[in-house]
């Protein structure tokens, strides 16, 4: 449907998706702006965490211009596309504190040609970004209740956000549990950190599906640790993130405990290209994951989980 | 490992509070966890004692009280692989059910680990003079087994491997 503006609907759903207040903000959505890489961390095999910082970027006239500012806010549980120049684009969440606004953070696995091309980069390097994009973590509804998140390999970084929220506001949360599980040992991801998780009062309990060291955590598949686990299921609320089939059982486990299918929030995977709706590459049924997601609430997404086409 | 006293009534009245107690018995009838006390006992083991060893007769299982088990597989050359870790509220020990009623694992213990012992040989003959009280087992071994099954396949999927 157009505008008298000549934009259509759905560009302009995805002006308010942006955060930007004129049409131009459909541009800049679909136009990486130049960042920075600052540093470059190992977090395991094959797993680095890049921090890159947008530079500004001066409009036609040579002025600041406001919507590709510095400024890299990103809620917890959204994400960028970045670009290595020459090779592509791929759309990765930001896995940094969500307070700081002067850089992103993003922690990738090497398995495609620009996955693999971006854990290569040095600082210095530039990228192109894009973003944020999607619905995040439901923070706000978190307030007052007991959480518990769930996450599977390297779907603990989406989550990290929302954990330095957490221990930024700790007062505003109940109970909250962190259980996490890896591949092996060496896989685990943000090990240093989950000291200091604890010390905040985070139940973090780290499971392995497998290992051949002195590894003295639990050893199994993560939804073992969702009986065990201690919080009220009638006011908590979870929040999953892992490989698809580790989220379907880990959502069978958790309504098992008693949590309610509209207290669990699970963030989708899909090949997302546009960011913004209109490609339909990330569609899912009736939504887009890019733009309605990548979290969804589970009861709203329930019938599509485990369909091998959609 | 220490054996705990048991026979006197006391100790049953306790034990009967812990199976009671125990997850794994949970909503359990007055009439079954009597025959079901008949065969337990308190068990405590230190860190890095075992519970069990693959291959030996499978004459207990366990309900763990406090403390952590591991259930391993030893290769030679590779030393004891853990594949799964079993903790409180949680039971070791499921070839005791089927024949040839041996130890397809080792199990040791992580933590110093209290639980209680079921001797097999006891409770498959209670089971086998009162069907109900064996029909009543097979109802609480099977959800264990069916999630230790799905576990197990989700570990082979692989499921954090690259191409997941």
């Amino acid at each position: 449907m157009s505008t008298a503006h000549g934009l259509d609907a759905a560009a302009l759903m995805l002006d308010a998706n942006v955060g930007t207040v004129d049409p131009t903000g459909v541009l800049n959505a679909m136009v990486p702006r130049i960042a920075r890489v600052l540093r470059r961390r190992r977090e395991g095999p094959g797993v680095w965490t890049l921090e890159i910082q947008p530079e500004e970027t001066p409009d036609a006239a040579g002025a600041p211009n406001q919507s590709l500012s510095k400024d890299a806010a990103c809620a917890p549980g959204q994400f960028n596309m970045l670009t290595v120049f020459g090779v592509g684009e791929v759309a990765i969440s930001a896995s940094g504190d969500p307070a700081d606004r002067g850089r992103l953070v993003h922690t990738v696995r090497a398995v495609g040609p620009v996955s693999t091309a971006l854990a290569q980069l040095r600082a210095g390097d530039t990228v192109g970004l894009r973003g944020p994009f999607g619905k995040g973590w439901p923070m706000e509804e978190m307030a007052g209740r007991d959480v518990v998140i769930v996450a599977g390999g390297l779907g603990l970084a989406p989550l990290r956000p929302a954990l330095f929220r957490f221990l930024a506001e700790r007062d505003r949360y109940g109970k909250i549990v962190l259980l996490y599980g890896a591949r092996g040992p060496g896989d685990v991801l943000f090990r240093r950190e989950m000291e200091k998780w604890r010390r905040f009062g985070i139940d973090v309990e780290v499971t392995v599906d497998h290992t051949v060291d002195d590894w003295q955590g639990h050893v199994g598949v993560v939804t073992a640790l969702i009986p065990r686990a201690a919080f009220d299921p009638s006011r908590a609320i979870s929040v999953v993130c892992g490989p698809e089939v580790m989220m379907r059982f880990s959502i069978a486990a958790l309504r098992h405990a008693g949590v309610a299918a509209d207290a669990i929030y699970l963030s989708m995977e899909r090949n997302m290209k546009c960011a913004v709706g209109f490609c339909g590459h990330c569609q899912f049924g009736p939504v887009f994951v890019c733009r309605d997601g990548p979290v969804f609430r589970y009861d709203r997404v329930s019938s599509l989980l485990g369909l091998k086409e959609i | 490992m220490e054996q705990l006293e048991r026979g006197n009534p006391e100790t049953i009245r306790s034990l009967e509070t812990i199976i009671r107690d125990h997850p794994f018995f949970a909503g359990l009838e007055e009439d079954f966890c009597k025959l079901v006390c008949g065969c337990a006992k308190n068990v405590v083991f230190q860190a890095g004692d075992y519970l069990f060893h693959e291959g030996d007769p499978a004459d207990q299982f366990y309900l763990l009280r406090h403390g952590r088990v591991a259930i391993q597989v030893t290769s030679p050359g590779r030393g004891a692989m853990t594949f799964q870790t079993l903790g409180e509220g949680e039971i070791v020990g499921l070839s005791w059910l089927i024949p040839p009623y041996r130890w397809a694992y080792d199990a040791k213990a992580l933590d110093l680990t209290r639980a209680v012992a079921m001797d097999a040989a006891c409770l498959r003959q209670k089971c086998e003079g009162d069907h109900d009280l064996g029909y009543e087992m097979m109802k609480r071994f099977m959800p264990v087994l069916i999630q230790r099954l799905q576990a197990t396949r989700m570990q082979i999927l692989d499921v954090y491997g690259s191409r997941a």
